[in-house]
């Protein structure tokens, strides 16, 4: 069995009990880490980071993948390693957001306070590099190209119609679009070495390759002209050139709609007539950008099937588009560095031992609960009920009080050992070890239902080249947490850690 | 139980696979439920492993006891030609402008007009009834957008009634709204015992409460158990390795000296995560707000494990009492 290990976690996300915090690179080399039939080319991260032909870096891959926080911790490895780099974020999470300092919505980049210039081990960083971010405002970037196109009073007939405003907020495809207008803004401004860009949680991962062209399309149509002719011919005049299908097709929307709402589409669509080139212009420049050399997309995905097809999906049109793959980001792998023991040989052992806790266990509090067994069993068609789902519990996510009090004593006692093992004094060796075999067993298969969802990836695509990022127990929430996976994405390829 | 259930959360979390187990759960004897999509994924077919859905309803699955499941995946643009058919007759008109763009035009690029015609199908079906003036389907199930969007996506309709202040399109869009606001709904959001989920989910009940939307229950999902408590890991993790290392071996485990670190490290791993959904189940009893949860599949998701999750909503009271003729 292929068991790619991935890096010990409890290093960088908080010290394990003993203190011992194993170097992120150290657990990489004790597995087998490919024997695949072909190995899967490896992503250099850091070559793509500093090459100075790169200018724009796009994450892209379906939602909940950590697309965000890749783009983040990118932009944080390359000002580390001295570029001058600005990030595009979507909708990031609150404590992502505050840990680039950027809580504040306002479309703005800002330069993010805390990048060393020189880092140990970073070899390019001479003090010189950036770290700018910022959030995207979708209507607050819509205002602003209305306000940059439009002369001022026609800008104010703009924004103030209820049509547009409507619109700017949130038609189908808005995020994605101006996800695009800003990376052409930000790009041309020429501010920055490198953009790296987070692309919006769409329910696609290619909508945002989509909308700027849906949106072209739209504004070229023939409904969008027909929607301007009586506005623009104004009464009588505009009369005349319509003909029955016409007004029957206007006779039909009003009485749809309502006559206001027509009224104030037409005088949003007149208004924003002369904008319509510039429009589809930019999306076409835009377009053209990603196609350049000097772009390279990184698909980001977890190893479970619903991304990863999403990612070859994406892999696919982008060899269509003729854009620039550069590779593919697996994020939250779980590996383990005991990957020689098997999940089947960790359960038979467990067994062994939970024969000589029947015979030796004294009764009182058990180390370990007894459905434990049936859950990682790997016969086992489906996972036994939990604590809180028990049939006797009440339907409350509300856990009880116990176990609140529990946690609330816990944190309190955290340094104080002696206290925590007082209480359950009775859980002998045999218990604990067969705890810890079953807990690896876990770990064990969710390594090889990860790996199974990897080979089916590689065996469509054995060409795209993978870094992998080890799954963290919690979220991220500082800088320090931005270089781990930083450090992560440049050496997740490469088995024998960083060079 | 309220008739239309709405089911959302943040992307991923399970939300088309909650939704279909809760649409196998409330088909109890008798009953037939429909479970409908709205964002043309053909997620449905996907988690019944079944060819797309066509847009059409469509019996996809018998539930244990004998209820009904079908199922539709709305299709804006077809809806609206539906109801241009349905309300003005418009057969060929709408042929016509669907040459136009104008279809392009109000199912993609117009606000919410696809938003209303999603919720407007979707409501059709929860008042439908049969010549016995029996609702035909006793619960309709969606599959809704996620939290981010949910809201707003609920209460297009009173944006459109605001926009368009007359005709038949101000009316409709009115009557979808007395049904949102009423009872007969209920929005679950679904969440992992993660920080992001429980913060969107916290977020999004504060949203669909500030729009006077009925909010349901928070569903926990992927549920993982505990295999050890924190205490034995703390033990473990305080100095008895070396007891460790002898008993692995008296288990039969060869090499155990070089596996005891890579063990407790997991255990310790496990003891974080642990901690860390401690905090998140707190975060989430602090909304006051009645729940399900329902367990990790292991080994990933079919149709088997669709049925389990469905027999464990059950277990936890889903499909008891209420259905046919209530509310109206
Ligand atoms: N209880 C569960 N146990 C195991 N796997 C699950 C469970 N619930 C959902 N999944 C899996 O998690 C993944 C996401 O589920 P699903 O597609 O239902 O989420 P979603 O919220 O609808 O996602 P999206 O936001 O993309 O629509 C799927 O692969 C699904 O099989
Ligand atoms: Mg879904």
């Amino acid at each position: 069995m292929t068991q790619r290990t991935g890096t010990a976690t409890t290093g960088t996300a908080g010290a394990t009990e003993d203190g011992s915090s194993p170097d992120p690179v150290e657990g990489t080399s004790t597995g087998p880490a490919v024997d695949l039939p072909s190995p899967t080319p490896a992503l250099n991260t850091d070559a793509l980071l500093d090459d100075p032909g790169i200018r724009i870096v796009v994450c892209c891959g379906s939602g909940g993948v950590g697309k965000t926080t890749t783009a983040a911790a990118l932009g944080v490895r390359a000002a580390e390693r001295g570029r001058k780099v600005v990030v595009l974020t979507i909708d990031p999470a609150r404590r992502l957001a505050q840990s680039m300092g950027i809580d504040s919505l306002d479309n703005v980049p800002r330069r993010v306070p805390g990048i060393k210039g020189e880092r140990e081990g970073g070899r390019e960083g001479d003090g010189s590099g950036e770290l700018h971010a910022m959030m995207l405002d979708m209507k607050r970037t819509f205002d602003e190209i209305v306000e940059a196109h439009a002369d001022a009073e026609r800008a104010r007939a703009i924004l103030e119609n209820p049509f547009y405003q409507s619109l700017s907020a949130g038609f189908a495809g808005t995020q994605e679009y101006m996800a695009m207008e800003k990376l052409g803004q930000l790009r041309a401004r020429d501010e920055w070495d490198l953009i790296i860009v987070d692309t919006p949680p769409s329910r696609s991962a290619l909508d945002f390759l989509d909308a700027p062209k849906r949106l072209g399309s739209f504004l070229d149509g023939k409904f969008i002209k027909l929607l301007m002719a009586p506005a623009k011919m104004g009464g009588r005049a505009g009369m005349k050139f319509l003909n029955v299908g016409m007004s029957m097709m206007t006779g039909t929307l009003g009485k749809l709609l309502g006559g206001q709402f027509l009224r104030d589409v037409q005088t949003f669509v007149a208004a924003m007539d002369t904008m319509f080139g510039g429009f589809r212009t930019r999306a076409d420049a835009t377009y053209k950008l990603l196609q350049a050399p000097g772009t390279a997309f990184l698909v980001v995905a977890t190893p479970e099937r619903d991304a990863l097809r999403e990612a070859a999906y994406f892999v696919e049109r982008l060899a269509a588009e003729e854009m620039p793959l550069a590779g593919l980001v697996l994020n939250r792998v779980h590996g383990s560095d005991a990957a020689r023991l098997s999940a089947e040989h960790a359960l038979a052992a467990a067994e062994n031992l939970d024969a000589v806790g029947i015979v030796d266990q004294t009764t009182g509090k058990a180390g370990l609960r007894d459905r434990a067994d049936h859950s990682v069993a790997p016969d086992s068609p489906e996972v036994v009920a939990t604590p809180g789902s028990a049939p006797d519990a009440a339907p409350d996510v509300t856990p009880d009080n116990s176990e609140r009090e529990d946690t609330a004593e816990q944190k309190n006692t955290e340094d104080h050992e002696p206290t925590a093992s007082d209480r359950v004094p009775t859980a002998s060796v045999e218990e604990l070890t067969a705890g810890l075999l079953r807990l690896h067993a876990e770990r064990m298969q969710v390594v090889a239902r990860e790996q199974r969802t990897r080979d089916r990836f590689t065996a469509l695509h054995p060409e795209v080249a993978v870094t992998e990022v080890a799954a963290l127990p919690g979220d991220v929430h500082d800088l320090e947490g931005l270089r781990a996976i930083g450090d992560r994405l440049a050496t997740g390829s490469d088995p024998a850690g960083a060079a | 139980m309220s008739r239309f259930q709405v089911v959302s959360g943040k992307g991923g979390t399970g939300k088309t696979t909650v939704a279909a187990a809760l649409a196998l759960a409330l088909a109890t004897e008798g009953r037939r439920t429909l479970l409908v999509e709205v964002e043309g994924r053909q997620g449905i077919a996907q988690v019944f492993e079944t060819e797309p859905l066509p847009y059409e309803e469509r019996k996809i699955a018998v539930a244990p006891g004998g209820g009904e499941v079908y199922a539709l995946a709305i299709d804006a643009e077809r809806a609206l030609l539906d109801y241009l058919q349905m309300f003005y007759k418009l057969g060929s008109a709408g042929r016509a402008l669907k040459k136009l763009g104008a279809i392009d035009f109000a199912t993609t690029i117009a606000p919410g007009v696809r938003d209303v015609l999603l919720t407007g199908k979707a409501c059709e079906a929860v008042r439908r009834k049969d010549k016995q003036n029996r609702y035909v389907y006793d619960y309709v199930i969606m599959d809704a957008p996620p939290t981010g969007r949910i809201t707003r996506f609920l209460n297009v309709n009173d944006e459109v009634a605001g926009l368009a202040r007359i005709g038949p399109i101000h009316n409709q869009a009115q009557a979808v709204m007395r049904v949102l606001k009423s009872p007969e709904t209920a929005v679950h959001l679904v969440t992992l015992l993660e920080e992001m989920p429980v913060q969107e989910t916290a977020d999004g009940i504060a949203e669909l409460r500030d729009a006077e939307l009925p909010v349901g229950r928070v569903i926990v999902n992927m549920v993982r158990p505990h295999l050890l408590d924190e205490d034995t890991l703390r033990t473990a993790a305080g100095g008895r390795r070396k007891e460790i290392a002898k008993a692995l071996t008296r288990a039969g485990v060869t090499g155990s000296a070089g596996l005891v670190r890579p063990l407790v490290e997991q255990a310790a791993e496990h003891a974080q995560r642990v901690e860390l959904e401690r905090e998140q189940r707190a975060v989430l009893a602090g909304l006051e707000l009645p729940g399900y949860e329902l367990p990790l599949i292991g080994e990933g998701m079919d149709p088997a494990g669709l049925y389990d999750l469905a027999t464990e909503l059950r277990k936890q009271g889903v499909g008891e009492g209420a259905g046919q003729g209530v509310g109206t």
